[in-house]
């Protein structure tokens, strides 16, 4: 296979012409942007979506009469309507805006959390969550007195079904786990395991992060109760993120702030609070941000999540057989199903000063634990890099990813 | 280009470290933790008086962490209190501003590509916070987060 080009099909070269940032010079060289599991870049279109709004239409949401307030409102509420589409909601009233996944799952656990977990009941999160699937639902036990389960994992970084089905019990309340996984790339069957939390009349909560991105979600198909993004991993700006949640249960729960927006009536005796969605988007949203993501949709849509996961895989494929070729790596995450993610550790190096070496060359990965030291400790390693690829990535860049690491190891063995 | 930062005896001292074992008989010791990069380091001292008699540390990390642990044990072996902490501040200067770099530092100066590099100065100080800690006696987990 010709290292340029893996997917003819798919014009790469023509997509990069979309990200600006994609065209300057690290220390020299080409830039190498291999993080986008960390935050993706930003075609033009985003860029000049968020531009427009504060150059032209800028004002206030869902308040005032004049002219640029309704431009703007119609404009945010736009990018509610295409979220609909991407993630296949019934409603456009079971999609909340948040500031990214990390909020969204911090409302749940706060706000439904309050309302339906009582002492002795059970959390079942997994072995391979972020930080942020981790700390809200740690919170949520201490303040009500429910246990934390943690669904073990294989040496491949895939979950264990089997045991995950024997902590399954009738005090389950929530099962919270990751589509992707960030420090590993597995992708989860999470349909499988809400059917399997249904059935043991468990209410479930898929961080959507990594997956959004990277392939087609369908929360009514998923059967997901709640499903949360972010926008700045779908090329769109940070500061704003969706959660879905079905319509009964948003309804039957408690507001997570309260403040402007989010009221009906007011009055020092008694305030009732807005329908959905806005009972959960408490004072001025980040509008831009919003407005940033409609665009971000409208630029994935345009390619197509199927032709980009069709891609990634082939660069991921691509990506692995080159980095097996190098002596003492070792691929931390070889779960069969996994999306555009390259964890690994060298023998006897740090991958700070991976990293580093890399980053002298113009490659920009990320190292360190990623947000999810338990995964760390499960494979005993404190930290690795981690190459994570995304459509506007080629071939050749992979080939200066082996390369570098090739300086690497001339410098440091 | 990265050579300035990953110099020969940096090189030498990352992959040889010196004084890396425990010390059974040390009159102080502190542990250093960088959450950034989850690296750990225990710090030994032994101290005869007001003089530093000896040093060594245990830990993992990345090499400037390392060499960077295994060449301060080395500078402070028979230094004052005060003279080591003087050279903390020293040290510390080399890394974060633009004075010129002074030749009382010794081979420590060979960390000055780092102030280049301003993601692997809290890695080359890990060593540093960890002796601070030990010397004035707490005793606790110090960390580079402060």
């Amino acid at each position: 296979m010709p290292s340029s080009v893996i997917a003819p099909a798919f014009d790469v070269e023509k997509i990069r012409e979309d990200f600006p940032v994609l065209k300057q010079r690290i220390h020299g060289k080409p830039l190498v942007y291999l993080d986008s599991a960390a935050t993706a870049q930003k075609p033009i279109s985003v860029v000049e979506a968020i531009r427009h709004f504060h150059e032209v239409d800028c004002a206030n949401i869902h308040r005032g009469v004049h002219e640029l307030s309704q431009r703007s409102t119609a404009a945010y509420e736009e990018t509610r309507a295409k979220a609909k589409q991407f993630l296949n909601s019934k409603s456009i009233n079971e999609l909340i805006f948040v500031r990214g996944t990390t909020e969204g799952i911090n409302l749940v656990a706060t706000s439904w959390g309050a309302k339906f977990v009582k002492p002795g009941d059970e959390i079942i999160i997994s072995a391979m969550e972020h930080h942020s699937n981790i700390v809200p639902w740690q919170l949520l036990c201490e303040r009500s007195g429910a246990t934390l389960r943690v669904i073990p994992m294989n040496d491949r970084g895939e979950l264990i079904l089997d045991e995950y089905e024997k902590l399954l019990n009738p005090r389950t309340r929530m099962v919270a786990v990751t589509h992707v996984s960030n420090a590993l790339g597995t992708i989860n069957p999470v349909k499988q395991i809400i059917a399997m939390a249904h059935k043991a009349g468990a209410v479930t909560l898929i961080d959507g992060a990594q997956a959004a991105p990277h392939i087609g979600v369908d929360v009514q198909d998923l059967d997901a109760d709640f499903y949360t993004m972010s926008g700045h991993k779908v090329v769109g700006p940070t500061g704003i993120g969706i959660l879905y949640g079905k319509a009964d249960l948003l309804n039957a729960m408690p507001p997570y702030q309260g403040g402007g927006d989010m009221i009906k009536v007011v009055t020092f005796a008694k305030t009732t609070y807005a329908d959905l969605p806005y009972k959960f988007e408490a004072g001025t949203p980040n509008i831009a941000g919003g407005i940033g993501l409609g665009a971000a949709f409208d630029y994935i849509n345009a390619i197509g999540l199927d032709k980009i996961a069709a891609y990634e895989h082939e660069l991921l494929l691509y990506g692995t057989e080159a980095l097996s070729r190098i002596p003492g790596l070792r691929i931390i995450g070889t779960a069969r199903e996994k999306a555009a993610v390259l964890s690994f550790v060298m023998e006897g190096i740090h991958p700070h000063d991976i990293g580093t070496v890399l980053d002298r060359q113009g490659i920009a990965v990320r190292t360190g634990h990623h947000c999810a030291q338990p995964v760390m400790d499960w494979f005993k390693v404190t930290a690795t890099t981690r190459a994570s690829l995304a459509f506007y990535n080629t071939a050749a860049e992979i080939d200066a990813l082996a390369a570098g690491l090739g300086k690497v190891k001339e410098i440091f063995s | 280009m990265v050579d300035d930062l990953y110099q020969d005896l940096i090189l030498d001292h990352s992959k040889h470290p010196r004084n890396c074992h425990a010390m059974e008989d040390a009159t102080r010791n502190a542990e250093g933790y960088n959450p950034l990069c989850g690296d750990k380091l225990r710090l030994y001292v032994k101290m005869d008086g007001d003089v530093v008699k000896d040093a060594s540390f245990v830990g993992s990390g990345c090499a400037i962490s390392t060499a960077s642990a295994s060449l301060m044990t080395e500078s402070l072996k028979g230094k004052t209190r005060e003279e080591a902490l003087k050279l903390l501040e020293k040290f510390h200067d080399l890394l974060t501003t633009d004075t010129p770099v002074t030749k009382d530092l010794g081979k420590l100066i060979v960390f000055c590509g780092v102030r280049d590099y301003p993601a692997r100065v809290k890695c080359a100080t890990l060593a540093w916070h960890t002796l601070k800690s030990a010397l004035n006696g707490a005793g606790e987990t110090v960390t580079t987060e402060e």
